[in-house]
């Protein structure tokens, strides 16, 4: 057996009475890594986090840390460590005492305490001069900052986040987005994420694991789910997308009752006579009238036309139901009212999703 | 806009205001003029003298002062003790018992407290309840634990406990639950978080709970005159006597005096350490 990996779930089962919250979980995080378990709400990932942290028992299977079973020691004694989502910072301390809190448990030095935090604040972009501050007198950004401050001083092996910033406002969040995945870079620690908010995961993440109804559908670099998803749930989950019935053939061949194929046009991983979804993400469907040929064409109306800052997005009515184009804001394209439209997109930038599978 | 508000307000707090000078501060006043009368006078048109006060040090009333606040004092640590973990229970684990708990314990205050306390005589004393059915059962006695300080201790603990229990339960709940367990991710034991996260952060529960419980129990009389036996004489006990048979109203008017400086010191020094809107429900 080769290295075995940082962090190992094997048949991690969780119920709650008659209900399975997590079904068979096997997950195997490496060292140093950022790891983000995406899902909607009730998907399990928040089940998943409190089983890693220590906060609730397994049903049955087992947790390893560097091939150490973990999943039997209470949360004080694991080597871990978790921002929640409310931050749970102590409103009757400093940001200091807050800080040294792990440390004072460890009973360590005053000074030595005080050195560490200062060094942490520093860490976070925090002055020192916070060191003395309430709590209750730093804004949201900065309370992340101290809540993270102090889980680093805790000096975990793997620090989890539970959906940290979902309760904060967009441009601090991209903000803090940026620094966690720099401050991730910096400490080299293993840092494990959930959120529902796919873009965050994008964001930060090495890799991502796509969670529903309690399941691991999927586990993948980033750009891999995005561009190859293995089901329409997870195709779905990781933004617009436009999904068509086809069939294929062995050779690579696609037959399609709601797309015009170009002749010759194939696809390099068609599985023999295998029903599925094509797929193609509104950036790469092109309007026909580039003058362009391409693999797959089809014809319809405009129905919406929305402006996403940077971007457009169209809305097109056909036969295969809504089609969604987008476009840079430069490319923007004027249509009139009952235009009728031919767009487009080819081959390479096709995933065919297997249903069968 | 703004000032008529404030008009309106001052307005509407008249009544009350009023209420509160004539029920409350009224009376205060007397008794604190009274206190300052020559010995067993009933009218407040005397020369001032302090001898009530002297008579407090020179006839023993120092030590019921004493007695009263040393058993306040110990019944006030038992209640804290004692009611903690059901508070803690009411306020994080029961759910629903919570309401059964609290409808049971306040139905227990519609029954007099002087009914109550000849109850635990009857269950108590020699020959009753307790000792009656075991001696006639094993043909063995033994005493009755009336008629001494310990049961005056627990007749408090027990008539009181409602005034520590409902304040700590409300400190106690207004520990986020996620704080206790950042806590304890961080490394901290049970002791730990106890000490560190819970009890601080439940202050407001305990000092109002400790204040309520604990100045009661200096007021109270029944318990060492009905379980005590008057084993020990309680200070409310003292002024009661000074006012009624003693017919020396200066006398009572001094030692009440007395205990409403301590008590209220104490209330304003505990009052003035916790946030009183934040167990109000009011925000901060």
């Amino acid at each position: 057996m080769d290295s075995s990996p940082f962090l190992r779930l094997r048949g991690v089962v969780k119920s709650f009475g008659t209900f399975t919250a997590l079904d068979n979980i096997d997950l195997d995080i490496n060292e140093g890594e950022f790891f983000t378990i995406v899902g909607p709400s009730g998907s399990g990932k928040s089940t998943l986090i409190r089983l890693l942290v220590g906060m609730d028992d397994l049903t049955s299977g087992e947790i390893r840390l560097r091939d150490k079973r973990i999943d039997d020691t209470p949360a004080n004694l694991r080597p871990t460590c978790m921002v929640f989502q409310s931050l749970a910072l102590f409103p009757h301390m400093t940001v200091g005492q807050n800080i040294e809190f792990p440390l004072k448990l460890r009973k360590e030095a005053p000074e030595s305490r005080k050195a560490k935090a200062l060094e942490l604040l520093d860490l976070l972009r925090l002055p020192q001069s916070y060191y003395d501050k309430r709590i209750s007198q730093c804004s949201g950004g900065e309370k992340q900052r101290v809540a993270l401050a102090r889980a680093l001083a805790f000096d975990p092996e793997i620090l989890f986040f539970d959906e940290p910033l979902s309760a904060l406002d967009y441009r601090l969040r991209k903000t803090l987005e940026k620094e966690l995945k720099d401050l991730h870079a910096r400490t080299g620690k293993t840092f494990v994420y959930i959120t529902h908010s796919l873009e965050e995961a994008m964001v930060m993440s090495d890799r991502i694991a796509i969670m529903k109804q309690g399941k691991i559908e999927q586990i993948s670099e980033a750009d891999e789910i995005y561009g190859a998803p293995v089901s329409r749930f997870v195709a779905e989950f990781m933004g617009e997308v436009n999904l068509f019935p086809v069939s294929t053939g062995t050779d690579g061949t696609v037959s399609s009752d709601v797309l015009t194929v170009r002749p010759g046009a194939t696809l390099a991983k068609a599985q023999s006579g295998a029903a599925g979804l094509l797929m193609v993400r509104p950036e790469y469907v092109r309007f026909a009238d580039d003058g362009d040929s391409h693999d797959f064409t089809l014809t319809g109306t405009l129905h919406g036309e929305y402006a996403l800052g940077s971007r457009i997005q169209y809305e097109i009515e056909t036969s295969a139901g809504m089609v969604t184009v987008e476009k840079l804001r430069e490319d923007r394209r004027a249509i009139a009212e009952g235009e009728q439209l031919t767009v487009g997109f080819n081959t390479p930038n096709t995933h065919f999703i297997d249903e069968a599978a | 806009m703004k000032t008529l508000d404030r008009r309106l307000g001052l307005l509407s707090a008249l009544p009350v205001t009023l209420l509160m000078v004539l029920a409350f501060l009224a009376p205060l006043v007397v008794v604190a003029l009274f206190s300052i009368m020559p010995p067993k006078v009933f009218s407040l048109a005397n020369t001032p003298d302090f001898t009530a006060y002297a008579v407090f040090f020179e006839q023993g009333y120092y030590k019921s002062l004493l007695w009263s606040l040393g058993m306040a004092l110990a019944s006030t640590v038992i209640l804290l003790i004692v009611c903690w973990p059901l508070a803690y229970a009411m306020a994080k684990i029961f759910k629903r018992f919570t309401l059964v708990l609290t409808i049971a314990i306040v139905m227990s205050l519609f029954v007099s407290e002087n009914i109550r306390l000849f109850g635990w005589v009857l269950t108590l004393m020699k020959g009753g309840l307790i000792e009656g059915h075991f001696r006639a059962l094993t043909g063995i006695g033994f005493d009755s634990p009336l008629y001494g300080v310990p049961i005056i201790v627990f007749g408090l603990v027990y008539v009181y406990l409602p005034f520590m229990l409902f304040p700590l339960a409300q400190g106690i709940s207004m520990v986020p639950d996620d704080t206790r367990q950042a806590a304890y991710d961080l490394g901290a034991t049970r002791w730990q978080v106890l000490w560190q996260i819970e009890i601080p952060l439940a202050a407001p529960g305990i000092v109002v709970g400790s204040l309520l419980s604990f100045v009661l129990a200096a007021g109270a009389l029944a318990e060492s005159k009905i379980l005590g036996g008057q084993a020990v004489i309680a200070i409310a006990d003292d002024i009661e006597t000074a006012f009624t048979f003693g017919q020396n109203w200066p006398l009572g008017s001094a030692l009440s005096m007395i205990l409403i400086v301590i008590i209220g010191t104490l209330a304003l020094f505990g009052v003035s350490k916790v946030d009183l809107d934040a167990i109000m429900g009011r925000k901060r």
